[in-house]
């Protein structure tokens, strides 16, 4: 038992000596670090008012040292905005993706792995999904639910789900088809830990690069659904709703479309990184 | 004859496509002798890998039997496939892709240990896993490393210890070293003779490669389309074939001396034949130099022409040529 459980600490420390040798995956995870830092304690960085409060006098004014950021159209501080949206918009960017990835893993990688009708059945009603517009689908889930932001996560997840099978199912089915598998097969494994021992992190590569991709894609999705009003209710803050409100003023107040758009790019760069570092990391081929 | 391991009566796989129905393994009876091994030759898509992969129910025949310690394995129940699997083992022909690149061999060989919940503690399974790797000639210092940092021999040997791990009684060897350099196949094949006197065990041993198939078989089969054309004793197939198939099979074994440069041999023309849907008669009539009318239409049953050794071939003219 003790001989095991060391094995195991030193998998794990083997993993992150080579995640730590990647320079810009560790890069990554640091800026990741931060953004998350500021979302967990935003309120000891600007209390939550100062991202309300509306300063008649204040309005459209560039970044200075009483607002670092500026401020909106409507005299708010933006950088407390951009502090507290990322709450908001972590928590729908990470949840969405993560949900999706598994339920688009159980669902592609069964449909690939058992074929036949489970891939048939579970592929056609996907089909069924890709037919309606993503933006559609999802207005149609929060009208149907209600304007919640659990609705909207769930509504989000619905409409990413479909592009998940696919790619998931299609990375499988190369798998599967590896000799290893029928190996495993020969000496009686179960089809569960055929899957989870021997598909899964065989299929690893493209589904973390995806799901990192994802993050920042459903962050900006947010954004549109809160445009059209179904997203986030204003007055609460959300990066991607800071985004499209600041396409007004594009050229009067460029630093409005600025300061959120970095945090955007800066969180899917980040997610990105620790992403392919990940991958890297535990690919045994890729041992120094 | 010793004692019979497995008995294969009227196997038959055929695999539905488009086109039709594929006969890959065509109502093949056959009886494999305990420690002894069977040698399956053919070219290409004659169904010698589908007939070893049916036989351990990795594809589900279409019909027959398969006889193994009185039972039909093809009508086992799950639990009880549970039982028979690990007497049963398969040794693959790639041993690039037959190993999970994300295991360590030690991994690797303990896996089927796990699954069949062999060991009672890890401790056990260690201890099994180093006498195997001892066993098959791989180094202790190898046991944390992964197999894409191993050549194509020690590859293999983890291959084989996966499939000896859990002591079967009986292994199908599908191509084991067509994939590797020559020198190393000798390495192999010597193994796996010198594991077979040490533990009994019987194999079924598939190959394309003659040569290889007379070093190590004691029975050969031979198959062309899916059907067996010609079985007997090694020794008996290889000096007086029966059938023009093995005939013209033996005659492409390249011979090293200058003499036989001269010599002619049956060379076959034509291409396989498909084999969905295939018709009645000789299956190799299209391009034998010997076919006749009757050939065509008569349905070929193997006939006994020497001490345990069959054919299906209607003309037994060993002077033709």
């Amino acid at each position: 038992m003790n001989k095991s459980s060391s094995r195991r600490r030193a998998q794990i420390g083997e993993f992150w000596r080579r995640f730590r040798k990647n320079k810009v995956a560790m890069l990554g995870l640091v800026i990741l670090i931060v953004i998350v830092g500021m979302a967990v304690f935003a309120d000891l960085i600007v209390p939550y008012s100062k991202c309300v409060e509306q300063l008649g006098a204040d309005k459209l004014q560039g970044p200075s040292l009483r607002h670092w950021f500026g401020t909106d159209e409507l005299g708010r501080d933006l950088f407390a905005r951009i502090v507290h949206g990322s709450r908001n918009s972590l928590m729908v960017g990470v949840t969405t993706s993560l949900l999706a990835l598994l339920v688009g893993a159980t669902l592609g990688a069964s449909a690939a792995y058992f074929g036949g009708m489970v891939d048939n059945i579970i592929m056609r009603l996907i089909d069924i999904f890709t037919c309606i517009p993503p933006i559609l689908l999802s207005l149609a889930v929060v009208a149907a639910l209600g304007k919640t932001l659990r609705n909207l996560i769930i509504a989000m997840t619905i409409s990413c789900i479909p592009g998940t099978v696919r790619l998931i199912r299609s990375v499988v089915i190369t798998v599967a088809e590896q000799d290893y598998v029928e190996a495993a097969r020969s000496y009686g494994t179960s089809n569960a830990r055929i899957i989870f021992r021997y598909v899964l992190p065989n299929a690893m590569g493209p589904i973390i690069v995806n799901t990192t991709m994802m993050i920042s894609d459903m962050i900006l999705s947010a954004a549109g659904l809160s445009f059209i009003g179904m997203g986030i209710q204003p007055p609460r803050p959300e990066w991607g709703a800071l985004l499209s409100n600041a396409q007004s003023y594009l050229f009067t107040a460029p630093y409005m479309l600025f300061f959120p758009g970095i945090f955007i790019i800066l969180t899917s760069m980040a997610f990105n990184l620790v992403g392919d570092g990940l991958t890297d990391a535990l690919d045994p081929k890729l041992k120094d | 004859m010793g004692e019979t391991l497995l008995e294969i009566r009227n196997l038959k796989k055929y695999f539905r496509t488009g086109a039709g129905m594929l006969h890959a393994v065509d109502d093949l009876s056959f009886k494999i002798p305990k420690g002894k091994t069977i040698g399956v030759v053919g070219e290409s898509g004659c169904g010698k890998s589908t007939l070893g992969r049916t036989i351990l129910r990795l594809h589900e025949a279409t019909s027959g039997e398969i006889w193994f310690q009185g039972q039909d394995i093809l009508k086992a129940d799950k639990r009880r496939m549970k039982e028979i699997r690990p007497k049963m083992q398969m040794i693959f022909q790639d041993p690039y892709s037959s190993l999970n690149g994300r295991m360590t061999v030690r991994q690797l060989i303990a896996e089927p240990l796990i699954v069949n919940k062999i060991c009672r503690s890890r401790r056990e399974i260690d201890e099994k896993v180093d006498e195997i790797m001892e066993t098959v000639g791989l180094s202790q210092r190898l046991s944390m490393s992964y197999p894409h940092e191993l050549d194509g021999g020690r590859r293999q040997r983890i291959g084989v210890a996966r499939a000896l791990v859990l002591d079967p009684e009986f292994v199908v060897c599908d191509e084991p070293v067509s994939a590797l350099d020559v020198s190393i196949q000798a390495q192999i094949l010597n193994l796996l003779m010198d594991l077979q006197e040490q533990r009994d065990l019987t194999y079924l041993f598939i190959t394309h490669d003659l040569s290889v198939v007379k070093h190590i078989s004691d029975e050969i089969m031979v198959m062309y389309l899916g059907q067996c054309v010609e079985m007997g004793p090694s020794q008996a197939v290889f000096d007086s074939p029966a059938h023009p198939y093995t005939e013209a099979l033996l005659a492409a074994i390249p011979i090293p001396s200058i003499e036989s440069k001269h010599k002619r041999r049956t060379l076959l023309q034509g291409e396989v034949s498909t084999p969905i849907n295939p018709g009645k008669g000789c299956r190799f009539a299209p391009r034998c130099p010997r076919a006749t009318e009757v050939c065509r239409v008569q349905e070929m049953k193997l006939r006994e022409v020497g001490d345990h050794h069959y054919s299906a071939a209607l003309c037994q003219n060993r002077e033709y040529s």
